[in-house]
């Protein structure tokens, strides 16, 4: 609880303009990619049941989507994390 | 008995409120500066903030609720948990960094950063408290169905005790306390489920009603008053009824209906569902009209001359006629599931010529193939509908899924909680980690429960405590006293919410009523004590409604309402005031009159036949939340400034 030292009431940090562009532009791109793989599952879901049914090594490809659906977003997001530029200080 | 009392849960329970509430008056002592109350003074670490992000999110509703419908009817629910973390996405990649650079304690400063409107204040604050307290009843219903069989307590005393609880949390500390709450909860949570999933994979799947309740169940069936499990007990239909038994003539509604009952000498009603020439055993709950419970025909009770619902949920048939498999791999698991044939169980509404009403809960085998795959619940089954227009309540809903994470205001408020957007970004990225491992838990938690032969007909919500209760009394008390937890955490995170709304942007800014700091916290004080008397109001009416869907619905006014708003103020130069004014009050009022004409309300609230309803499909995502973009397009370019010098003033 180190932080609770902060006496300035709410310190704004530093922005740098570019940097806050690069890294809404590289937020938009993995956006745009998760938001593709998540429109692939419900399109397919809806309109390719029987596709969606067959199986890989026992297993349906239903589940296989969804766990790579959730994998997918902690892989896109760390992703992020390493792309995005800190301002100034961190 | 499928719920006692359990002193260990009390003990646990108990323990855990009293260390969440030391800790609260502990940080409360700390926080006397508004900024304090209402943003922890930016001062909270990342990564206990990212903990924290699970601990809001997963609200009784996400752990109870998910678990609940996985093991009702497979996939469906997991669907839920693909659209709900899917929402992150949205938060992280194109929310989290602006409103943290924008905003200071609500999403109604974030908003109106560029224009200083009034009327942007005013609707913002509005929607905060509407979603607030929609995504509340739920939360309090949850309470007091998890309070009722776990301590005895009746649904609205349950709701009394966590409202009160509350309350007292967030009058005392604001953000700081309820902070910690949520780390040491959702920690709690995350941890806990992966070890009852390794108690679930190392248990694997067993074909034999008897040993699929496992030893601390058999313990329970032991005691007298425990009834044993009921699986698939067929019987030729041309047998019915058995001897000892005088059959039932079927009267008003029961007439033509694919049922036979009899009754044995003590009066015991036993009810067959026919299907070709057997006929399975059925049970039935009655609520007759003068206010009683009756199961099988004898009032519900443990003693003599009553009778209790027997748990349910077992394997009919495992691959290649196995009776156990022994432990199993992650994959394994669900590759041996899909192979099986599993017992499910199906309930019809009857109405008694007197005026009561009956329900039937009827086995039905299923093939494992069709429960892991989406469309086997009645909520989702027109997604293997033929048309299009069958389809859309399921494409709706995952759409206001993926949006409606970003617009939660107990969410998006936890981004003025740390100190620059580096911090804002590390810690989504935590909870996304840990919520992502959590709903993928989800599944086998429900699976496992699905499997486990203990569970309870009449209440999906209880599925996941009573599967912890199949590995002893221990786990039990740790996953209730949890889950109370789990409640505890996420009311507080949205009284903090509505509180917020009320003191710092209705009455500071749209009233412009000049406070002290000490004056605003007092305020958003008061506030909040008036948020939770009505959210235990609310908790206490919705007693009947189901949980998860509650949350579908919050999260479908939460999109509509805030994301066009949000989005369009980040990515489009040409939104005004009252563009973003016009889109919140739209998004939320048509959203809400949607769902208050769906076949849904129709059915559970009014009581009316679904048939009637206003509107073709019940989640309306799909129609508001694009209706909510158009208006802001359209309000902003009618409202637009002659000159682009004149609105950067």
């Amino acid at each position: 609880m180190a932080h609770f030292t902060s006496h300035d009431a709410h310190p704004r940090e530093q922005e740098c303009k570019a940097t806050t562009a690069r890294n809404a532009r590289v937020g938009l791109v993995l956006f745009a990619v998760y938001l593709a793989f998540y429109a692939a599952f419900v399109v397919l879901t809806a309109f390719a049941a029987d596709w969606m049914q067959t199986e890989i090594a026992r297993v349906n490809v239903a589940i296989y989507s969804g766990f790579g659906l959730i994998v997918g977003a902690f892989v896109l997001a760390l992703a992020y994390l390493c792309l995005c530029r800190s301002n100034a200080r961190d | 008995m499928l719920y006692q009392p359990s002193t260990v849960a009390v003990a646990a329970f108990a323990v855990f409120v009293a260390i969440t509430l030391g800790l609260s008056f502990y940080l409360g002592a700390k926080a006397r500066s508004s900024q304090g109350y209402f943003a922890a003074s930016g001062g909270i670490p990342w990564f206990v903030n990212g903990v924290a992000f699970a601990g809001d999110y997963l609200s009784a509703a996400s752990f109870l609720g998910i678990c609940g419908m996985i093991a009702f009817y497979g996939y469906d629910g997991f669907l839920y948990s693909i659209g709900y973390l899917a929402g992150w996405v949205v938060a992280l990649f194109v929310i989290a960094e602006p409103l943290k650079r924008l905003g200071r304690f609500t999403f109604a400063d974030a908003l109106d950063s560029r224009f200083n409107s009034r009327g942007i204040k005013l609707a913002a604050a509005i929607s905060t408290l509407a979603v607030s307290v929609f995504y509340l009843i739920p939360q309090m219903v949850g309470a007091g169905a998890l309070m009722r069989p776990l301590l005895g307590f009746s649904h609205a005393a349950g709701v009394l005790i966590v409202g009160g609880i509350v309350i007292v949390i967030v009058a005392t500390a604001g953000m700081v306390s309820t902070t910690y709450v949520q780390f040491i909860k959702g920690g709690l949570l995350v941890l806990f489920c992966a070890a009852l999933t390794v108690m679930i994979l190392i248990r694997g799947l067993s074909a034999d009603v008897n040993a699929a309740r496992h030893e601390a169940a058999r313990e329970q069936a032991a005691d007298a008053s425990s009834p044993p499990m009921l699986g698939l007990e067929t019987i030729a239909a041309a047998n019915l009824p058995p001897p000892d038994m005088a059959l039932v003539p079927p009267a008003g509604a029961w007439q033509g209906k694919p049922y036979v009952r009899a009754r044995d000498a003590g009066n015991r009603i036993s009810t067959w569902r026919i299907d070709g020439d057997r006929a399975v055993l059925a049970q039935t709950v009655t609520a007759t009209a003068d206010g009683q419970t009756l199961v099988d025909g004898l009032p519900r009770g443990a003693g003599g001359g009553q009778a209790q619902l027997r748990p349910v949920g077992s394997v009919a048939e495992l691959p290649g006629n196995a009776q156990q498999t022994g432990s199993l791999g992650p994959l394994e698991y669900l590759g041996v599931l899909q192979r099986s044939r599993i017992v499910v169980w199906a309930s019809e509404k009857v109405a008694e010529p007197d005026g009561g009403t009956t329900t039937v809960y009827f086995p039905q085998v299923r093939d494992g193939k069709d429960l892991l795959f989406p469309g086997a619940s009645p909520t989702f089954k027109g997604v293997r509908g033929e048309t299009f227009v069958e389809k859309l309540d399921f494409l709706s809903l995952m759409l206001a899924l993926f949006c409606g994470t970003a617009s939660l205001p107990h969410i998006l408020i936890r981004y003025y909680t740390v100190k620059d957007q580096a911090s804002a970004r590390k810690s989504t990225v935590v909870g996304i980690a840990s919520i992502g491992f959590f709903y993928i838990l989800t599944l086998y938690l429900g699976l496992g429960a699905m499997t486990s032969g203990n569970l309870d007909v009449t209440n999906s919500n209880m599925a996941a405590p009573l599967l912890a209760r199949t590995f002893g009394e221990f786990p039990f008390a740790l996953i209730s006293a949890i889950a109370f937890t789990t409640v505890l955490g996420t009311v507080s995170g949205l009284i903090m919410a509505a509180s917020g709304a009320v003191a710092h942007d209705l009455v500071a800014n749209y009233f412009g009523v000049a406070m002290t700091d000490h004056e605003k916290v007092r305020i958003a004080k008061i506030a909040s004590i008036f948020v939770g008397i009505v959210a235990m109001a609310l908790g206490i009416v919705f007693e009947k409604m189901n949980v998860t869907f509650l949350v579908g619905w919050a999260f479908n006014v939460a999109a509509s309402a805030n994301l066009p708003a949000l989005v369009m103020l980040l990515f489009w130069r040409g939104t005004t005031k009252q563009g973003i004014t016009a889109a919140i009050l739209v998004g939320m009022v048509s959203s809400l009159a949607w769902i208050l004409a769906s076949a849904q309300t129709y059915k559970d609230v009014y009581g009316l036949p679904p048939e009637t309803a206003l509107v073709p499909f019940s989640q309306p995502g799909i129609v508001t939340i694009p209706l909510g973009f158009v208006v802001l397009v359209v309000v902003s370019l009618m409202t637009r400034a002659p000159t682009a010098h004149a609105r950067s003033a």
